[in-house]
């Protein structure tokens, strides 16, 4: 590294612009906070106050109590950790597959799964929509586990396709020598050097199950609504109930929060993997 | 070689890509068809009349679509433009490694896992007119007027492109700063000992050594624009006006709020096709599965 950062000046200077930044970044998440625990009459007075107000746990009350928030998040909880695990167990097969074989047709599955990585949500929702009147089967969440599925799938095989090739290919050869099935290969040698792998394809897709709003939107009733959905219908025209939507919306982010603390360095790998080579 | 690995690599792929064919290959085909259709919420499909391309013809001719593609490319150019600038700019200024950068890269990339509805709740607060918070401090600082924001079309405009700028920079940084961090130190070292100076390490050595990371960032964020919906939905719900209304926005608006679902499929055919035309260019760059594949 030529000029090294010596200089006190640059020191400080360079620490008070990550600051600043970092106190950018977590402004709006912590107005979201303080919000959800004031009382109605604190947050329509309009004055901004960070820190020192009373403490209210009231708007939680309320949207476990009469807003049916668990029902909602039992329905969130259930996709999200459904589909990821479909989306990994399958995708995985496949990511595999493309990193370990050379099969005819294999070039043509790589770039069509980055090709439809890319399908905008906005564009399922009519056929979607058209599918599930055909089939008759609104108000079942199976629907969502599938699209969900299905949307996950190209960039988690994307990214476990990156973690196999890292595996050297020689550990599956001296198992295939000792007389281990594809399946054994996989599932004993492979695996367990996956581990870091299935983890950030399992933040970003749960992540994205989690989050989805459009197709949960159409595709959900009054009891299969999932978390996003339910917290938009508090959005009403007259007097939208701040405290009530900042509490929900910050039990929304608690899981995405938490993965981010425990393995940023893994999900700014997931969000490189597809620009940065080496 | 044994007669059975002849088959496997496809009894691998097969469910995954069946998956993806039943939920994305299908629906876009899907889209296709219904877009040749007259079809609308309430009646079955059979009693849809197939009208050949008169949707394709009224879509050329309709100033809310021609709206709609200059309202996402006016918040295309804004944000893409501000967020790669800025995260270029903040990534060379902080590229050293320094101590705690862990930290201060954990709390970046918070914005960007969190639920787009959650951030346009917030910022719809932030941004609302009677106990929002930046009427207030607008007021308190500059001794402005209070301002409906989202109800505005050039402020809901410049209120949709703020939070887009707050979300997304964050990845326009930590892209660029793994791309810096990554350049060979050789390279730089030599620069440096043939007299470059402190603009041309910038502009003559290190920019353009990650030119393609950041042509792909730029697109990627082009297609996010064309995919993006949620935010304005929870905002402004594409108004005032159509003036917030992007074209995954406008699309959904037009099926399910004009119920209009073949008209709204033949939207969807040109979102499909400038998205594919996208991704195309990013795979023409840089396909990370491409290397193992030309056997």
């Amino acid at each position: 590294m030529y000029e090294p950062l010596g200089n006190p000046w640059r020191v400080t200077g360079h620490y008070l612009c990550l600051c600043l930044l970092a106190v950018i970044c977590l402004m709006p998440i912590w107005v979201m906070l303080a919000t959800s625990l004031k009382d109605e009459i604190t947050i329509f007075q309009g004055n901004p106050i960070w820190f020192f107000f009373v403490p209210t746990l009231e708007n939680y009350e309320y949207i476990f109590g009469r807003g049916k928030f668990d029902r909602y998040l039992a329905n969130s909880v259930i996709v999200g950790t459904v589909s990821t695990f479909l989306t990994l167990f399958l995708g995985g097969l496949c990511a595999y597959a493309l990193a370990r074989s050379r099969f005819t047709g294999r070039t043509f599955v790589a770039n069509s799964t980055l090709l439809v990585r890319m399908v905008p949500p906005a564009v399922l929702a009519v056929p979607a929509f058209a599918m599930v009147v055909a089939f008759g089967i609104t108000n079942d969440l199976l629907v969502l586990i599938f699209f969900y599925t299905a949307l996950n799938l190209p960039f988690a095989i994307w990214l476990l396709f990156g973690f196999y090739k890292q595996i050297p290919v020689e550990l599956e050869e001296a198992a295939i020598v000792d007389g281990a099935s594809p399946l054994q290969v996989f599932f004993r040698v492979l695996l367990p050097l996956m581990k870091s792998g299935y983890a950030v394809a399992a933040i970003f897709t749960f992540r994205i199950a989690w989050n989805e709003f459009i197709l949960a939107l159409l595709l959900t009733g009054r009891k299969t609504r999932t978390l996003p959905v339910a917290v938009s219908g508090f959005l009403t025209d007259t007097g939208v109930e701040w405290g009530r939507i900042m509490a929900m919306g910050t039990l929304i982010v608690i899981p995405p929060l938490i993965f981010t603390f425990f393995a940023a360095r893994q999900i700014i790998a997931g969000l490189t993997a597809g620009s940065v080579k080496g | 070689m044994r007669d059975h690995r002849l088959l496997t690599p496809y009894l691998f792929i097969a469910p995954a890509v069946l998956v993806m064919a039943a939920g994305l290959v299908y629906p876009v085909v899907d889209a296709f068809y219904l877009s040749f259709h007259d079809w609308k919420i309430g009646t079955p499909f059979d009693k849809a009349e197939y009208v050949g391309w008169d949707n394709y013809l009224r879509m050329l001719g309709d100033p809310d679509v021609r709206e709609s593609i200059w309202v996402t490319f006016r918040f295309g150019f804004w944000t893409i433009t501000i967020e790669m600038a800025l995260g270029v700019a903040l990534a060379l200024m902080l590229e050293k490694p320094i101590r705690g950068a862990s930290v201060f890269r954990t709390i970046f990339i918070l914005p960007l896992m969190i639920s787009p509805v959650v951030v346009g709740l917030v910022w719809r607060y932030l941004f609302d007119a009677r106990v929002g918070w930046i009427n207030h401090y607008l007021g308190a600082w500059f001794g402005l007027e209070p301002q409906v924001w989202l109800g505005d079309p050039e402020l809901a405009f410049f209120a949709i492109v703020l939070t887009d700028i707050w979300q997304w920079t964050p990845f326009i940084f930590i892209i660029v700063i793994a791309g810096l961090q990554a350049l060979p130190s050789e390279v730089l070292e030599a620069a440096r000992i043939d007299g470059a100076n402190w603009w041309q390490m910038i502009f003559l050595v290190k920019l353009p050594m990650i030119s393609s990371i950041l042509v792909i960032a730029l697109l990627m964020r082009l297609i996010d624009v064309f995919r993006a919906l949620e935010v304005m939905y929870i905002m402004t719900g594409g108004g005032p006006g159509r003036s917030t209304e992007l074209l995954s926005l406008h699309i959904y608006n037009r099926a399910f709020d004009a119920q209009l679902l073949g008209y709204a499929s033949a939207i969807s055919v040109l979102l499909i096709v400038i998205v594919f035309a996208l991704s195309a260019a990013i795979l023409i760059i840089g396909n990370p599965m491409k290397e193992t594949s030309d056997v």
